[in-house]
């Protein structure tokens, strides 16, 4: 079976002023369809870069990602939209949803872009909202609701679409320990159901939740084991 | 994708009355100019309107021809100094040009009427029978007089709403009264019907007219007989007004034995005359004020994309939330202009019915005639829309080109 994520010596230049900024150097990775993988590692490591790369927000500057069979590098900005709508669902540490607007439509937002009827759209989003147990709550807007349950509304948001690969970054970074083990069950939950997570942190603990932790540090993969490894 | 614009709407909706106030002003600019243009059009319609029916109440068919300056050893006299226009002129025209439907001739001057206790200054016309079909008189009361009155020079008279407000007390019967002219008891046989204002100014119902005999021996007096300082003739088909207007003139100088360069001794005006320039200037005018409005819609449409701008800005978060799951280029675009054009769209609503209500208290205040079509209104929408799509494209496409991670990342 291919390999939901095959990436081969991908580059990343940036160019700040007169100084170039090599934020990924030849990092090759594979993960495999129903994996949990957690990246890690400190700022400035490359790790954002590789995440917006997976996450087709960017683009490699050299080398090849394919994801679940499909080269993405070199794709037009509306196709990559396309493959963030069918196959990617984004979980953000600050959540990122879309102020003054119910959990419903926030999580409705997704299917706006595949011209689903509103029947539709509002059907597949009060799912997503049961499924990370907000139900009674689609009439809230995000103000009216706690850090962890906006964060909720954005991990239905990103499983209205039933995307192949669930991208959190720093998903509990904003949340208190007891949010934070919510929000990572649910996580656990949806990977339980065949979705594959990956989960970027620096908190070890968190990481600690994922099967597998790859550590990326100057651009390259400093080491990819399984978390019982590290722990024994 | 007609869901995504029917929900595209309904949120833009949702933003301007969350804005209520900044939605407001930046609408007014809109509203100010599609009021304007809808005021303006409407004024300068009904002016066009009022010009229209004034020419039509000389008669459109008519042409008038009057005495010019005469030469007498190079001395000039002024218009109408000397008559050089006589009935025998009239007479002739008639037999000579076909195209002729009517020819008939005047005389008049001011003079002092009484009737009653009370007198009134008034133009008094002695006119063929033929002035009277020529100009389209029509009668409130009574009717006019015969070729018969014209050949027994009888003493009867058409009179003007203006004479009748002024001799007469209201309600009282004016048909069959009889005014002194010089002291020639004159029988009223018919109270002519309102005309208004000529497009020169004068009062046209500021008149007694009498037969041309009548004027001519009992009244009026004269230099010689025959002499009128009027022949009034018309033809029945507007197209041939020009070719009537070259003939005539070739039979008076021929007439008037004017050779080679020797200038006309007569002018010939044609209703068509007055209200081609009647016309001119009311469009004229028209165009002036619709450019005046126009820049106001302008303005307009610069507050939508400078507010649009400031909106680009404030979400550009929530556009690289809409661009990560999945929005492409076109479906961002398309919100800010349904935004935009939304803004212009309430705006231009909101306008019309401000020009609408501009043009009515216009009639009611300044009595000034106004005419609001349906197309002038579709006119001035249509193009409120328009302007908010222009003005909505820049902002629009700059919200499109985002990158979706700095757009994630802004604050």
């Amino acid at each position: 079976m291919v390999p939901l994520i095959v990436c081969e010596d991908l580059w990343k230049v940036y160019r700040v002023g007169d100084v170039e900024v090599q934020a990924l150097r030849g990092l090759s990775v594979t993960i495999k369809e129903g994996e949990f993988v957690a990246i890690m590692g400190t700022s400035g490591s490359g790790k954002s870069t590789l995440m917006n790369i997976l996450g087709c927000l960017d683009q490699p500057s050299k080398g090849h990602y394919r994801l679940g069979g499909v080269e993405v590098a070199g794709l037009q900005p509306d196709q990559l939209a396309e493959i963030r709508n069918q196959k990617i669902g984004f979980v953000f540490q600050s959540f990122n949803l879309i102020p003054r607007t119910s959990a419903l439509e926030n999580a409705q937002l997704p299917l706006l872009y595949r011209g689903l009827s509103l029947k539709e759209q509002r059907a597949l989003a009060s799912v997503a909202l049961e499924r990370v147990g907000l139900k009674g709550r689609e009439h809230h807007t995000p103000t009216q609701l706690s850090g962890g349950q906006q964060q909720r509304v954005a991990i239905a948001r990103a499983l209205v679409t039933s995307p192949s690969l669930l991208l959190a970054d720093e998903p509990t970074g904003n949340l208190d320990t007891q949010s934070s083990d919510e929000i990572m069950a649910i996580l656990k939950g949806l990977n339980r159901d065949g979705i594959t997570v990956i989960l970027v942190t620096h908190e070890i603990d968190i990481a600690a939740h994922a099967a597998r932790e790859i550590v990326i540090k100057d651009g390259q993969v400093l080491s990819d084991r399984t978390v019982q490894d590290r722990l024994s | 994708m007609t869901t995504f614009v029917w929900l595209t709407i309904v949120t833009a909706l949702r933003i301007l009355q969350r804005n209520r106030l900044r939605a407001g002003l930046t609408m007014l600019g809109i509203i100010i100019g599609v009021g304007a243009v809808i005021a303006m059009v409407s004024i300068g319609e009904g002016a066009k309107l009022a010009v229209q029916k004034q020419i039509a109440s000389m008669g459109a068919n008519s042409i008038l021809i009057w005495p010019n300056y005469s030469m007498v050893s190079g001395v000039r006299g002024g218009q109408g100094a000397v008559i050089t226009l006589t009935v025998a002129d009239a007479i002739d025209l008639k037999k000579k040009i076909p195209l002729l439907a009517e020819t008939g001739w005047s005389r008049s001057g001011s003079m002092q009427v009484m009737s009653g206790g009370r007198n009134w200054n008034t133009n008094v016309i002695g006119a063929s029978p033929s002035v009277l079909t020529i100009r389209d008189w029509a009668y409130s009361s009574g009717g006019p007089f015969t070729q018969t009155d014209m050949d027994t020079a009888a003493r009867v008279a058409l009179i003007g709403q203006t004479v009748v407000d002024n001799l007469f007390e209201s309600g009282e019967e004016p048909v069959g009264a009889v005014l002194r002219l010089k002291n020639v008891p004159i029988r009223i046989i018919g109270v002519l019907s309102p005309k208004g204002q000529s497009p020169s100014g004068s009062d046209q119902d500021d008149v007694v007219i009498i037969p041309f005999t009548t004027a001519e021996r009992k009244v009026l007096g004269t230099s010689f007989l025959g002499s009128v300082n009027g022949i009034h003739v018309s033809t029945d088909r507007t197209e041939d007004v020009f070719d009537a207007v070259e003939q005539i003139r070739e039979v008076l100088r021929s007439r008037h034995r004017l050779q080679g360069d020797r200038p006309d001794d007569f002018t010939i005006r044609t209703q068509i005359d007055v209200a081609k320039v009647q016309e001119g200037t009311s469009e004229t005018l028209t165009g002036m004020l619709l450019a005046i409005a126009s820049v106001s819609l302008l303005v307009g449409g610069i507050g939508i994309m400078n507010i649009l701008l400031v909106s680009v800005t404030e979400r550009t978060r929530e556009i690289g939330i809409r661009m990560a799951v999945g929005a492409k280029r076109l479906h961002i675009m398309m919100q800010f202009l349904i935004e935009a054009m939304t803004l212009s769209m309430v705006g231009g609503g909101v306008g019309v019915l401000f020009g609408v209500a501009a043009a009515r208290l216009t009639s009611i205040i300044a009595g000034w005639p106004t005419v609001i079509s349906g197309q002038t209104i579709l006119t001035a929408f249509g193009f409120s829309l328009v302007v908010g799509l222009f003005f909505g494209l820049y902002p629009a496409n700059k919200a499109a080109r985002l990158n979706p991670i700095e757009a994630l990342r802004y604050e």
